[in-house]
């Protein structure tokens, strides 16, 4: 037999991740053409790579006094980024941190339309630079009945759409995820009954609410792609597939649009799916949720709260609705 | 020779569960282990279970006695991880509240399916042994039929759980279509052999 190479170890850690490293070619040809018009180093940060973990400016500000945030102990940014539902890179909750490196999130634009006045085409630089960012930790309920706390980073969804100045008319928002099949496998598979693009929607009143929030990042950087990079929606008190990943489109509209796990099962999904222990999911008891990360001596489980715990602040919404009609 | 086989045989229905206790005791089944236990050993149990219905076509088809000696090792693996499969439902998703375990048997349909799965599964686990065999005689061949209803309901326990995607369960609904399709086809053709001719 032959001698063991004995050579230096290198911990894992040390390793360039491939799509870091990827990256870091896409930062450097993007740096080669923009820099020649850059004044300084302050402005490399909009030129950079949006695929997770560029630092982003933001406050924390005030979160505490409106309820904005929780205290509660946050789920570790690996378990965040591990532990998805993206269907568009496959179903398995680990798809979404193998696969979603093949979608491009640089460029990126996102075009707002319908009932408004100025309809126009955002790209993410000038989206990123002309709101100021803050830290929101809030609670996320799947409605699986596991259930996290994040951090996001990012800024109300209303003070985006007042720039396109929606028309007295509009009493709803649809979202719309990037649909690209060569870059989303799970879009690829001839079993899958989804009908893609990704749709979501909120009523007017919802989508202007303080809390609702278009995150860009997560734990102070940019979001990683299986988190729905570069902008995605946060509805804290509503389930999870509520809250629309990787969006392009959003449109001001007069109806209530149709959304994708709705038009897939109306009896399991309604277009509210507010979180609600009262209501049973057919196939999920909503009774009581797993608190990730979970251990099998910590189980972690829990009794839902009304509206995910954030009914002080939203159930106004709802005053007069028959909560088990409109789920 | 044979009791070596049969050893690995053992030795292979048993990995998944070591590979189970393993990763749990390092702490590496992801955030949500209650979530991966569920899923691993529901799909042991239903792989396991179309496994022992693999036996008769494979002893037909081989000529070799050995794969029919296999069987009842091969349905009480499948018995032991459908159990699991319920405990960890028990323990992570119930919390042992009993209640709350008939609420969740009596009215979600998927879960009332896999449970009647299980129960099918207990009266041919019990009456597994030689002895038990010896004593039911012909009985015992037509009680362990609930083997077929059994593999059925668990394929449709894991059908129901499908959110966008039936690609997984298709699979096994697939397979298990196939292995009873061959029965159906050899009882019948034994029925044409027995008519008068």
């Amino acid at each position: 037999m032959g001698k063991r190479f004995l050579g230096p170890r290198i911990d894992s850690s040390e390793i360039t991740p491939e799509d870091v490293w990827l990256n870091r070619r896409q930062f450097m040809r993007a740096g080669a053409l923009t820099v020649p018009a850059l004044a300084g180093g302050t402005m490399m940060a909009s030129a950079a790579p949006r695929t997770g973990g560029e630092p982003l400016r933001f406050t924390t500000a005030g979160n505490g006094d409106q309820g904005f945030s929780t205290d509660e102990a946050r789920t570790p940014l690996d378990d965040i980024t591990a532990y998805c539902n993206f269907y568009e890179f496959g179903t398995g909750k680990e798809d979404p941190a193998r696969y979603a490196h093949e979608m491009t999130v640089d460029p990126w634009s996102l075009e707002v339309g319908g009932a408004v006045k100025k309809p126009g085409k955002l790209h993410l630089e000038d989206l990123l630079g002309s709101f100021d960012l803050e830290e929101r930790i809030y609670r996320l309920r799947c409605v699986e009945a596991w259930s996290m706390v994040v951090p996001w980073v990012g800024f109300p969804l209303h003070s985006l759409l007042d720039r396109f100045q929606p028309l007295g008319s509009a009493r709803y928002v649809a979202f719309r995820t990037l649909y690209r099949r060569e870059e989303m496998r799970g879009t690829r598979s001839f079993t899958s009954i989804i009908d893609w693009p990704y749709r979501e929607g909120l009523r007017m009143d919802e989508a202007a609410h303080p809390l609702t929030l278009l995150a860009v990042g997560l734990y102070g950087k940019t979001l990683p792609n299986q988190n729905g990079a570069p902008i995605r929606l946060v509805v804290p008190w509503k389930y999870g597939f509520k809250s629309i990943k990787s969006i392009v489109r959003i449109d001001v509209l007069e109806k209530q649009p149709p959304t994708s796990w709705q038009q897939l099962a109306p009896n399991e999904y309604g277009f509210y799916a507010n979180v609600n222990p009262e209501v049973d999911h057919p196939r999920w008891s909503q009774k009581y949720e797993r608190r990730l990360p979970s251990s099998l001596w910590q189980p972690n489980r829990m009794p839902t709260r009304m509206f995910n715990g954030y009914g002080e602040q939203v159930a106004e919404l709802y005053s007069g609705m028959d909560l088990t009609k409109h789920y | 020779m044979a009791a070596g086989l049969k050893a690995g045989l053992f030795l292979l229905c048993l990995a998944p569960f070591g590979w189970l206790v393993n990763a749990a005791i390092g702490a590496d089944l992801g955030p949500d282990p209650a979530e991966a236990i569920m899923r691993e050993t529901g799909l042991w149990g239903l792989r396991l279970l179309l496994l022992t219905l693999c036996v008769s076509p494979l002893r037909q088809w081989s000529g070799r006695q050995w794969f029919m000696q296999q069987r009842r090792m091969l349905g009480l693996f499948a018995f032991f991880y459908a159990c699991i499969h319920l405990a960890a439902f028990a323990h992570f998703y119930i919390g042992w509240q009993g209640a709350l375990l008939l609420e969740e048997v009596l009215e979600r349909p998927y879960i009332s399916l896999g449970f009647a799965a299980w129960l099918l599964m207990l009266p041919l686990t019990l009456t597994s042994s030689r002895r038990a065999q010896r004593r039911l005689r012909r009985q015992w061949l037509r009680l362990h039929r609930l083997v077929y209803p059994a593999a059925i309901l668990a394929c449709l326990h894991l059908l129901w759980q499908s959110r966008s995607d039936v690609g997984e369960a298709l699979m096994y609904i697939g397979l298990c279509a196939l292995l009873l399709g061959w029965r159906i086809r050899r009882a019948g053709r034994r029925q044409a052999g027995r008519a008068p001719l």
